[in-house]
């Protein structure tokens, strides 16, 4: 509930922004939410450390994520799965999961 | 990340109109932007509504069965590794969200009315209709067997009564005994869930009953994860026998009587018979017209949405996902992405064209698990491999490996199924 509260709560002030904005029709705020792919992450990591073999995802800022899934991608850090998973993205679709992952702990 | 994700998600797109962002922030408002009926409640189902909800969104899931029995880990229970009970999730947390859960069956939808009917003769509008059914077996579709057949050779492939059905079964059986179970021919739900399966309950013979057998009598030549199921079982389970479509494992009948399986070359006595029919989807795609020829659902792969009935998506098992396989995790991701297509298409915006993960997660044996990963992006207009990613377990792999796998698996049915129903 704390978080749906938040996210009205940013919801409204974006409204606001967007409301009192000149330029109507301009992203008020980037990057988009849930950059492609980004919304699969949850099946395994959870929001909140659970004591899981699989690493929680809170905590970790964007660069620290970005990091994680270029060395997995380039096999500098070993995996089981995701380096499979990392070889999907370019820097890009990366660098926008990284971020929107690093939201979620706002 | 997921809770928040929705709103994030629906306000901060570019472009995103302030309409948008208002009914996200004032579900008041939302309620007169976007009403949503999500049929069945399953990973793809509940996972869907439970977003949309989040998203301020008007949204009734509805769900006759009271409790749902998931499928991933079930064959554990088979195995004597885990009790049925932890294979089993109510619906009370999203209750608690305030999401309205309606215990009925649907049974009729008015495509062009936009209007779902209930058992209860309750009839409810919507302006975006997901479909979630699953599967349906196609007891039709193997000579011999139906669904009083069933109570004697289980198929144990919707988790439940079933799965205890064919646990007990396996129990009971004298050891020096057979369990052959019977695998179809592609499509059909979670496709290395048989070979598991097999796995399973040859490392419960093997401990409990070592002089029994299992074979598994195939309609298919290859499987998934094939190479690694098969190192497996010449390492764990001498006793387990593949064998596949070209060496006569087509199963073309049953004889309940006899407790026979009858396939292109002879007859295979069962002490236990485990029957994967052919499946198609739940019967409330067809009803709504939704199916195509196959008995699965036609979608577009950027909103999920029919291609064949407008305003109706279908996520999960009953799809046609391209090379996206009916798994519980490609049903959760698919759910999130149609719940992100719908708030766009009710806000009067774009959707995204997205990218999909999927990872399965087999047990070979309680401390050794494999898996398959893909990532998915729609290409021509259907979910496709992204090339270079996705792929195996390596074959070489440490039994530390094969245990951190085992692990994951594990941590993954708990995390999902606490993103889902938790």
């Amino acid at each position: 509930m704390k978080w749906v509260r938040r996210m009205r709560e940013v919801c409204i002030s974006i409204g606001l922004v967007m409301a009192s904005s000149p330029a109507m029709g301009q992203p008020a705020v980037s990057p988009p939410a849930a950059p492609p792919g980004a919304s699969s992450c949850s099946g395994c990591h959870a929001p909140s450390a659970v004591g899981h073999s699989i690493g929680a995802l809170q905590g970790l800022s964007a660069p620290d994520i970005l990091d994680a899934l270029q060395a997995f991608r380039n096999g500098e850090r070993e995996a089981t799965v995701m380096g499979r998973i990392a070889r999907g993205f370019s820097d890009g679709e990366m660098r926008a999961i990284a971020e929107w992952l690093a939201r979620g702990d706002e | 990340m997921t809770r928040a994700s929705f709103n994030r998600r629906a306000v901060l797109q570019a472009g995103a109109a302030l309409s948008a962002a208002a009914a996200l922030a004032r579900p008041a408002i939302a309620q007169s932007a976007g009403r949503v009926v999500v049929i069945g409640g399953g990973f793809a189902g509940a996972t869907c509504a439970r977003e949309l909800k989040r998203g301020g969104f008007d949204v009734t899931l509805v769900e006759p069965s009271a409790i749902y029995t998931a499928c991933p880990f079930s064959n554990g229970v088979l195995a004597g590794l885990r009790p049925l009970s932890r294979q089993q999730f109510t619906y009370d947390a999203l209750k608690t969200d305030g999401l309205a859960v309606v215990a009925q069956r649907a049974t009729k939808i008015d495509g062009q009315q936009k209007r779902v009917s209930l058992s209860d003769g309750t009839i409810l509008g919507y302006d975006r209709l997901v479909l979630a059914p699953g599967i349906d077996l196609r007891f039709d579709a193997l000579p011999g067997y139906s669904e009083d057949v069933a109570q004697i050779m289980p198929h144990a492939w919707k988790a439940g009564e079933q799965t205890s059905l064919l646990r007990s079964q396996i129990e009971a059986m004298p050891d020096g005994g057979t369990v052959i179970i019977s695998v179809p021919a592609n499509p059909y739900r979670c496709p290395p869930g048989p070979y598991e399966r097999a796995s399973l309950i040859a490392y419960y013979l093997r401990t409990q009953k070592p002089r029994a057998k299992l074979i598994v009598l195939d309609a298919k030549d290859t499987f998934s994860k094939q190479g690694l199921f098969q190192a497996a079982w010449k390492a764990l389970y001498p006793n387990l026998e593949w064998v596949s479509m070209s060496s006569g494992g087509k199963v073309i009948e049953v004889d309940v009587g006899q407790r026979v399986l009858v396939t292109e070359f002879g007859r295979h006595k069962a002490d236990v018979a485990n029957v994967i029919p052919p499946q198609r989807a739940g019967e409330i795609a067809a009803l709504a017209g939704a199916t195509d020829r196959s008995g699965w659902c036609p979608i577009d792969p950027v909103t999920f949405e029919s291609r064949q009935q407008a305003g109706i998506h279908i996520i999960g098992d009953a799809c046609i996902a391209g090379g996206m396989p009916k798994s519980a995790f490609a049903a959760n991701a698919q759910a999130k992405v149609c719940a992100a297509a719908i708030a766009s298409l009710l806000g009067g915006q774009a959707p995204q064209t997205p990218k999909l993960i999927n990872t399965c997660y087999s047990l070979v044996a309680p401390d050794y698990g494999i898996t398959v990963a893909g990532v998915y992006r729609p290409v021509n207009g259907v979910l496709t491999d992204v090339e270079g990613a996705g792929g195996v377990s390596p074959a070489d792999s440490s039994p530390s490996f094969r245990s951190l796998e085992a692990s994951h698996a594990d941590a993954w049915f708990r995390t999902i199924t606490d993103e889902v129903f938790g």
